[in-house]
């Protein structure tokens, strides 16, 4: 079994994000990580390979140099092998052409599987993994809060509007998984050691034969940023805390 | 005017989901609105008076078995018979579990783009628009679509606007699906019934609950003021945690990013995934005993002080007030 997990680089939701002012991320603005959602990913796959040798894990990314570092992390988890698809114009890709980048990608690679995030907590398109899966002609999975993985098949649970889904397919397949899935392990030391000799091919627009220039393409045409929220009142309960705070949403017709 | 096709959701049972009333709604606001249906042989007709009185003013519906079987492959087949039948300026989708994997093969499979989780559309000259909600609400962005078919995933929830009744013009074909590997849907579990507070995402007022309530039977605490209030129950990622409550309450970065007329935070302290979700509402008020809490910084209205004394004061003087008011 060839299982491999697509990562995204992202700005760390624990810092504030910024845009510049054509609306592209800010990548100076905070520290870019491995999306945690990715993560989750991951550890799906490595759960399957610690219960069965002789997987292989590979993580695949589209992104910018300072990508590496996201995916040497991805390494020191456990992953067997990383590619990072870098190339100039890129830079500002909508989700048709990063999806169509990372299919040829992953069929360059091979695979049974492929596993994402089910979506970013940048973009929050969620839209990857089913483009993927259409380029590839193959079934999605999509959005998993469980995941159980046999040799031929994948199946889970999907919550929807009104209840859940349980779905299933043949491989090869493509999945996505929620922040309901797997948690993911954190490396250990001999893992961030073993990370810096494993594998991280590096290929571009040219090795997988795609042309630089998109078709149809999504573009941002205007960004502003919202105004900080200023605070308002803020009392200290002495007992009459809460008939303030009843006079104060009556007066904004709340009740 | 341009026709604009719009995927509705559908229950086990063909019902209508309750986000067709915004998709044909925001439709509206670009052009024609065409309902498009994938619906199992004979069921669809049952939902078109329905989508007349949401506005559709044309509905195409597609019709085989392979619907509630096969996960997306109908919804896709459907919408993509109605892009060729109805040569639409845009197509509208929910940016929901199940719906937006159509969105994005649709747009692989047309040469399309998409404009992800929109909040808002609006027609700009001969461009549509897409507006969007960034990093939690910290940015309002613009998209729009060149060179192909502007394909759009709305946020559940987030369109306001509703279309006038119409009595649609209705088409029906018969859905085939190609033999081809699919992803199959062995069962649908259904939620159990609502307690009959309204749903998180879209609610006009949301109680939240967070980490500060302690234990799981306090969480009863913010059900009592949601209750007084008319609101949905929502919780932080802490709580969800804790396992105060399901998954599904989750406001934040990771969970429901709701944008009501009123949110009330209890001991939550508001960290920055939290506020992803829900800054943007239009009154925000918390109540948490530790001054510093990062919530208060976004509060209109912050009461430093005990949830466990506070809360039921204020459940008490709400009803007061709406015993006097009747």
């Amino acid at each position: 079994m060839k299982i491999v997990v697509l990562v995204k680089e992202v700005p760390d939701t624990y810092e504030a994000r910024k845009l510049d002012s054509s609306g592209m991320l800010a990548r100076t603005a905070s520290e870019l990580v491995p999306d945690e959602i990715n993560e989750r990913a991951l550890e799906s796959a490595l759960r399957y390979q610690d219960a069965h040798k002789g997987t292989e894990v590979v993580v695949l990314s589209m992104g910018p140099e300072s990508t590496v570092k996201t995916l040497r992390k991805m390494l020191s988890m456990g992953a067997d092998s990383a590619v990072l698809v870098e190339d100039s114009s890129l830079a500002g890709a909508d989700l048709v052409r990063t999806s169509a980048v990372l299919a040829a990608a992953v069929q360059r690679e091979g695979f049974d599987l492929i596993v994402a995030g089910n979506e970013s907590t940048d973009g929050r398109g969620g839209l990857v993994p089913a483009m993927v899966a259409e380029h590839l002609g193959l079934p999605l999975l999509p959005s998993l809060d469980t995941l159980e993985i046999t040799a031929e098949s994948v199946s889970g649970s999907c919550a929807i509007d009104g209840g859940t889904l349980v779905v299933n397919a043949a491989l090869p397949a493509v999945v996505s998984v929620t922040e309901r899935s797997a948690e993911a392990r954190f490396p250990n030391f001999k893992g961030i050691m073993k990370a810096k000799k494993k594998p991280l091919a590096k290929i571009s627009l040219a090795d997988l034969g795609l042309s630089p220039e998109p078709g149809a393409r999504s573009t941002v045409t205007a960004a502003v940023e919202r105004p900080v929220r200023a605070a308002g009142t803020k009392i200290v309960d002495e007992g009459q805390a809460a008939q303030e705070l009843a006079d104060f949403l009556a007066a904004n017709r709340l009740i | 005017m341009a026709n604009i096709l719009a995927l509705i959701e559908t229950t086990s049972t063909g019902g209508l989901k309750s986000s067709a009333a915004g998709l044909i709604g925001a439709a509206a606001q670009l052009g024609t609105p065409v309902a498009v249906l994938a619906a199992t042989p004979g069921a669809g007709a049952a939902s078109v008076a329905e989508l007349g009185r949401l506005g559709a003013a044309k509905v195409y519906i597609a019709e085989g078995d392979g619907v509630g079987r096969v996960l997306t492959r109908p919804q896709l087949e459907a919408l993509a018979g109605a892009v060729e039948a109805h040569g639409p300026a845009a197509v509208l989708v929910s940016n929901s579990n199940e719906s937006r994997g159509v969105a994005g093969r649709l747009a692989v499979r047309v040469g399309g783009a998409v404009a992800a989780e929109a909040v808002g559309v609006r027609a700009d000259g001969g461009r549509i628009i897409a507006v969007h909600s960034v990093f939690g609400g910290d940015y309002t962005t613009e998209s729009t679509i060149e060179g192909g078919l502007p394909i759009i995933t709305l946020r559940p929830g987030s369109i306001e606007e509703r279309a006038e009744a119409a009595i649609p013009e209705v088409s029906t074909v018969t859905l085939v699906l190609a033999a081809g590997p699919a992803a199959n849907i062995v069962e649908l579990r259904e939620a159990p019934a609502e307690t009959g507070r309204p749903a998180l995402r879209g609610a006009a007022k949301v109680v939240s609950g967070g980490r500060g309530l302690g234990a799981k039977d306090n969480f009863a605490l913010v059900e009592q003021l949601a209750d007084a209030l008319g609101a949905a129950v929502g919780a932080s990622r802490a709580a969800v945690d804790a396992g105060f409550v399901p998954q599904s309450h989750q406001v934040g970065q990771t969970g429901v990013a709701v944008s009501p007329q009123l949110y009330v935070a209890l001991g939550i302290s508001g960290a920055i995934q939290h506020r992803a979700g829900m800054q943007t509402s239009k009154t925000i008020v918390a109540i948490n005993k530790d001054e510093d809490a990062p919530i208060f910084e976004v509060a209109d209205f912050g009461i430093v002080g005990d949830v466990f004394t506070v809360v039921p004061q204020l459940v008490e003087a709400i009803k007061a007030r709406q015993l006097a008011a009747v």
